[in-house]
């Protein structure tokens, strides 16, 4: 097999020389494809900000172009609420939220995320005519194996929902991760979040909800924590550890 | 293609599988096969990573002393899967994203590691690429046929495309839960590895 003549330093400078090839390879593979991965992760993210705004038909296969044509990115301090300078390219909600500086442990952790970054991306996106249609806000939560991350379209009102979607998560295929199924987004559109009081008033109900039920959208069946976690998710979210603060300045008109 | 090339290659499909022989790199089989997608995938990460874990082991393996041999050859094939994960992540993200946790742990896959060991330490680089390419497939195919059960039962499509409709989207069919669940797979293998023992009895263990 090998040669027989075996001393340490032949040995230690072969594993150094194979480890050297090895480093060289993984770097330069790592750097050389970099720029088409960025590319890929950002490109998946606006066909999801385009989705939960419903303007993906209608972008076609021209995602950037519709994206760049119609969405607006603000970075916001979630506990003020208010609009603050930022680049939103480069920001990071998994990093920030796992950066103690940059992230708090909400008081009432109810969607069992544990530390919730401080500042946050909104989307705000117009239509045809140059007016906010929809305000895209990015969400995440505990499912029943591991945190889903999403986005919950509202329009202008903050109140109406036009769309929840997830974009990433470990659910169990074919129970959990039914969320993605177009059949159950389709219940969304049209549901209210807030009753008249303003409390957040939204609700997966198992069993289905009634018809005519503004604020109840029906659980997914065999998937009871999944959707449980999906209410406690846009809870956590729609409250004041959440969008709170931007929701009220918003209504407000206090971001322009 | 002369008959050892072809041995070497396609026996590993069948007669020397390494799944249903060998009964290696079974935990991975069992994550990846809810759909024929992954399967697929994963069949080319693994005989991507195999081929060439096989091809640059043999082309060292004088050089390589024996007392760190294993190590030398986990560095190779840790390299070799870290540069499949980044190739997919540049061009296939949506996959990527499902796969990404598998695709690293190929590095545990004792396919990888057995081949390297067996058949690259003692045979020529041309051969030994070809061993690895071959065992690709037979963890691939196995990998397939089981992916093509639990896609079709569990979820009622092939490749993504409905086969059967289902009751929760207004048909008639009801997926089967269990195939839909990891585990289910063991079933499958084992009936398979039934199957080819049935077939070619020589694969049967003596008592």
């Amino acid at each position: 097999m090998s040669s027989k003549k075996e001393t340490p330093i032949k040995t230690i400078g072969f594993v150094f020389l194979v480890c050297l090839v090895c480093a060289a390879l993984v770097s330069i593979s790592a750097s050389s494809l970099k720029p088409l991965q960025q590319a890929n992760k950002l490109l998946d993210k606006q066909t999801k900000i385009l989705e939960a705004s419903g303007l993906l038909e209608k972008a076609g296969t021209d995602i950037v172009g519709t994206y760049n044509q119609f969405v607006v990115a603000k970075m916001i301090d979630l506990d003020s609420g208010a609009i603050i300078e930022g680049n939103t390219d480069i920001f990071d909600e998994r990093a920030d939220s796992r950066n103690i500086a940059k992230s708090s442990k909400p008081e009432s952790d109810i969607a069992g995320i544990n530390r919730r970054a401080n500042r946050a991306v909104v989307y705000l996106v117009n239509n045809e005519q140059g007016k906010l249609n929809t305000i895209v806000l990015p969400i995440v939560g505990s499912g029943l194996w591991d945190l889903m991350y999403g986005f919950v379209g509202l329009a202008p009102d903050l109140n109406t929902v036009r769309s929840v979607v997830y974009s990433d998560l470990k659910e169990t295929p074919g129970l959990g991760a039914e969320v993605l199924n177009p059949r159950w987004k389709a219940l969304w559109p049209g549901k209210k979040m807030f009753n008249d009081k303003g409390e957040t008033a939204i609700k997966v109900v198992k069993g289905g909800a009634k018809a005519g039920d503004i604020h109840g959208v029906d659980a997914l069946s065999g998937a009871t924590l999944t959707s449980n976690g999906v209410e406690r998710t846009l809870h956590f979210w729609l409250g004041n550890e959440g969008y709170g603060p931007f929701i009220t300045k918003f209504r407000d008109g206090g971001l322009n | 293609m002369s008959s050892d090339t072809k041995k070497v290659l396609f026996g590993p499909v069948v007669d020397n599988n390494p799944i249903a022989l060998q009964v290696l790199g079974v935990c991975s089989a069992l994550a990846v096969t809810s759909s024929l997608a992954n399967a697929m995938v994963m069949t080319i990460a693994v005989m991507l990573v195999t081929g060439f874990s096989n091809l640059f082991i043999s082309l060292i393996r004088n050089q390589i002393p024996s007392s760190v041999r294993i190590i030398v050859q986990m560095a190779i094939i840790a390299s070799l899967v870290i540069v499949v994960d980044q190739v997919l992540k540049a061009f296939s993200y949506q996959l990527s994203k499902e796969l990404s946790v598998f695709i690293g742990l190929i590095i545990t896959n004792c396919i990888v590691m057995g081949r390297a060991e067996a058949f690259a330490m003692k045979e020529k680089p041309g051969v030994s690429f070809l061993d690895g390419i071959g065992n690709g497939l037979g963890y691939g195919a196995v990998l397939l046929v089981v992916a093509f059960f639990r896609e079709l039962f569990g979820f009622g499509t092939l490749f993504g495309i409905e086969v059967f409709p289902l009751i929760q989207n207004e048909g008639w069919y009801q997926g089967n839960g269990l195939l839909v669940l990891p585990f289910s797979s063991f079933f499958i293998i084992g009936l398979i590895i039934w199957a080819i023992r049935q077939w070619k009895p020589e694969q049967v263990e003596k008592d």
